[in-house]
């Protein structure tokens, strides 16, 4: 069973089918987040809908893009064999 | 009936014993003694046990509270986890060193005093470095003497605190330490943060334990680490300085496993940033974030063992560990993958997994005590978890381009020990009532809110919607990163340098200036520690010492004058004495 859903997903014949899933999966989990109570709320950001989805998608770009950044530009990536000489 | 039982005692004594079995027996053997240590571990209640006076210090084995036995629990059931997972390897001698490295570890967390906490803490560095040695490589072998020389660096360092402190207070209870500025704090949290990992100080972790054999680098990932957050959760609660430390700790580990390639190197990054949740917590200071870092630590333990026995059994069966060489084992490895993904979605904290009900409490335990940045900051870097181990690491080892290897699953025992932390990361995450009462501070926290579940939700689909879009970009790359180990990897060779050519060639010039400045500073320096150390502390002892036997020297001295005739006199006193002795004895006797 384990077996047989793991082929499916690593089966690139089934990305497309898989894609539409995950757009659904996105945009149920954006939707829902309208419909909570927030009685827990302590910071304005807490009280927007939608904060995490938003704040989850930067952070991402953010963290890819700085970090590449820094290992790029910043010299912080070098060749394997660095240390060897 | 013994009222405790130690169970460091079973593992230390237990160790010697190992090279005696063979085969099954030993495999028996090998999980019975996990299975008794869980078995004490479960029969503790609190009380101060074991206390033994050695030169006027007492010293506590046994300081058992609801804290020490939280962490006795995790240390115990990771142990044996751990041990199912290594089953298969025939070598004694890495059975040992685990065995005393956990021996080491819950020494530590039931130490009642400073003294008996350090011995224990020098012993899980020394036996945890074999696991690294053990792989035998050339690469492993260097990791591992560096492994040892900072560990030895943070070990004086703790020592010297430990001193110190006990120079001002007379005193070396475990305990919170008042927070003085003085020396001694700052050389005790050195020590105890260098073990945590914290940045400048973690290079030791991500170079070391990528070069560990594959089932020791389990055991390492468990209890180093999480045996300083405990020290750190006992001694340095409410320390401002460590909110910071650890945000940046998090966010820290996060940015070096955006530029890694090698597998567990990756994951090791994610334990600098994990641990930063903890230390962050510690930093806080309050009941709930206290208990945030002790729950997370024990779900931490438990998912980054069950990723690093993902990551290693793909090293196993392929003998690859590069991110670049690797894709395309969904096909045969499926059940790792799908256990490695547990783990995945556990460090992430994917709601009805265990990351989720302790990483939650001490990001809300930062909001509740007004920390917004914090609060900000620790949400971003576990957005970059799930980006890492959840996608990243799982995309390029199992999808991505096929790279062709015909690999199977691993070994059963690998499996069964996978899926017991499995269980554990999922179990934990569905029911965290039975973790929740076993924290040190009542609980009054719920992770399952309404809105708490979608915000999480949100976060973590939206950051694998960013992870798809910016797919190309993050394509590993065969390079390394150049980290804080620079300083001793290549600082050395700076200095190797300097002293090989401009030295030599300015010898005497550099000869004179060493005479006049350096020795003057050193003699300085040691004149100073000859005031402080010597005479009060270890002088004090030594002459105490020297002086009865000088005196009694002196004494003896006047006898041996070397005249025959004085040697008579005496032996014949000494007759006499002997002889009216007895006869004194005989008459009372009478």
């Amino acid at each position: 069973m384990i077996k047989r859903m793991v082929l499916y997903v690593g089966n690139p014949a089934n990305a497309r089918s898989l894609k539409k899933l995950s757009y659904l999966a996105l945009v149920l989990v954006f939707v829902s987040d309208f419909f909570v109570h927030r009685e827990h709320a302590i910071y304005i950001w807490d009280k927007i809908p939608g904060w995490g989805a938003f704040y989850g998608f930067v952070s991402c770009v953010v963290i890819i893009l700085v970090s590449k950044f820094l290992g790029h530009q910043g010299g912080i990536m070098q060749g394997e064999d660095y240390y060897n000489d | 009936m013994i009222d405790w039982f130690h169970p460091s005692i079973f593992f230390i004594v237990g160790a010697f014993l190992i090279p005696f079995l063979h085969g099954k027996v030993r495999q028996a053997y090998l999980m019975f003694i996990p299975i008794l240590s869980v078995a004490a571990v479960f029969s503790m209640s609190p009380g101060t046990y074991w206390t033994y006076t050695f030169l006027g210090t007492p010293l506590t084995f046994g300081a058992v509270d609801k804290l020490s036995i939280v962490f006795g629990w995790v240390f115990t059931i990771a142990c044996f986890i751990s041990i199912v997972y290594a089953l298969h390897v025939k070598e004694p001698g890495q059975h040992m060193a685990a065995f005393l490295y956990v021996g080491g570890s819950l020494g530590v967390t039931f130490a009642g005093d400073f003294f008996t906490l350090f011995i224990f803490w020098e012993l899980m560095a020394f036996s945890s470095a074999y696991l690294v040695f053990a792989r035998r490589e050339k690469a492993a072998i260097e990791a591992g003497y560096r492994y040892i020389l900072v560990h030895i660096f943070g070990g004086v360092c703790l020592l010297g605190g430990i001193i110190l402190h006990y120079g001002r207070m007379g005193s070396v209870a475990v305990g919170p330490l008042d927070h003085d500025g003085s020396l001694s704090f700052y050389l005790i949290l050195i020590g105890v943060i260098l073990n945590a990992a914290v940045p400048p100080l973690h290079a030791w972790l991500t170079d070391a334990y990528p070069e560990g054999t594959v089932t020791g680098a389990v055991f390492m990932s468990a209890f180093t680490t999480k045996t300083a957050v405990y020290v750190l959760v006992r001694v340095f609660p409410g320390t401002e300085l460590l909110v910071w430390m650890g945000t940046i700790m998090a966010l820290y580990g996060v940015v070096y496993a955006v530029l890694e390639n090698d597998s567990r190197r990756l994951l090791a990054y994610h334990i600098v940033s994990q641990v930063g949740y903890m230390v962050a917590g510690v930093g806080i200071g309050t009941d709930l974030s206290l208990n945030g870092s002790v729950s997370h630590a024990f779900a931490h333990i438990l998912y980054k063992g069950l990723l690093f026995m993902g990551a290693g059994a793909v090293i196993e069966m392929t003998g690859r560990r590069k991110l670049t060489e690797l894709g395309g084992l969904y096909k045969t490895m499926p059940i790792t993958l799908v256990l490695y993904m547990i783990g995945g979605f556990a460090i992430s904290a994917f709601p009805l997994f265990s990351g989720f009900v302790t990483k939650s409490m001490v990001v809300a335990g930062a909001g509740h005590d007004h920390w917004p940045v914090v609060a900000l900051l620790l949400t971003m870097a576990s957005a970059g978890t799930f980006l890492h181990t959840g996608l990243k690491l799982p995309y390029y080892m199992f999808f991505g381009k096929d790279s062709g290897i015909e690999a199977k699953e691993p070994p059963l025992n690998m499996l069964i020990a996978m899926g017991m932390a499995a269980f554990l990361c999922i179990g934990i995450g569905v029911l965290p009532g039975p973790l929740y009462q076993l924290l040190p501070y009542p609980v009054h926290f719920d992770p399952y809110t309404g809105e708490h579940v979608t915000s999480a939700l949100g976060i973590l689909l939206f950051t694998g919607l960013g992870f798809f879009m910016l797919l190309k970009k993050l394509d590993p790359e065969p390079t390394i990163s150049i980290d804080t180990d620079w300083v001793y990897r290549k600082g050395s060779r700076l200095f190797m340098w300097f002293a090989n050519k401009p030295l030599t060639v300015y010898e005497d010039y550099l000869g004179n200036i060493y005479n006049s400045w350096f020795t003057r500073f050193t003699l300085l320096f040691s004149d100073f520690f000859a005031r402080v150390f010597d005479v009060r502390g270890i002088d004090g002892t030594v002459n105490g010492v020297a002086e009865f036997f000088i005196a009694l020297a002196g004494t003896l001295r006047a006898s041996a004058s070397g005249l025959v005739r004085n040697y008579a006199v005496t032996m014949l006193t000494g007759g006499v004495v002997i002889i009216g002795y007895y006869l004194f004895a005989y008459f009372v006797g009478l």
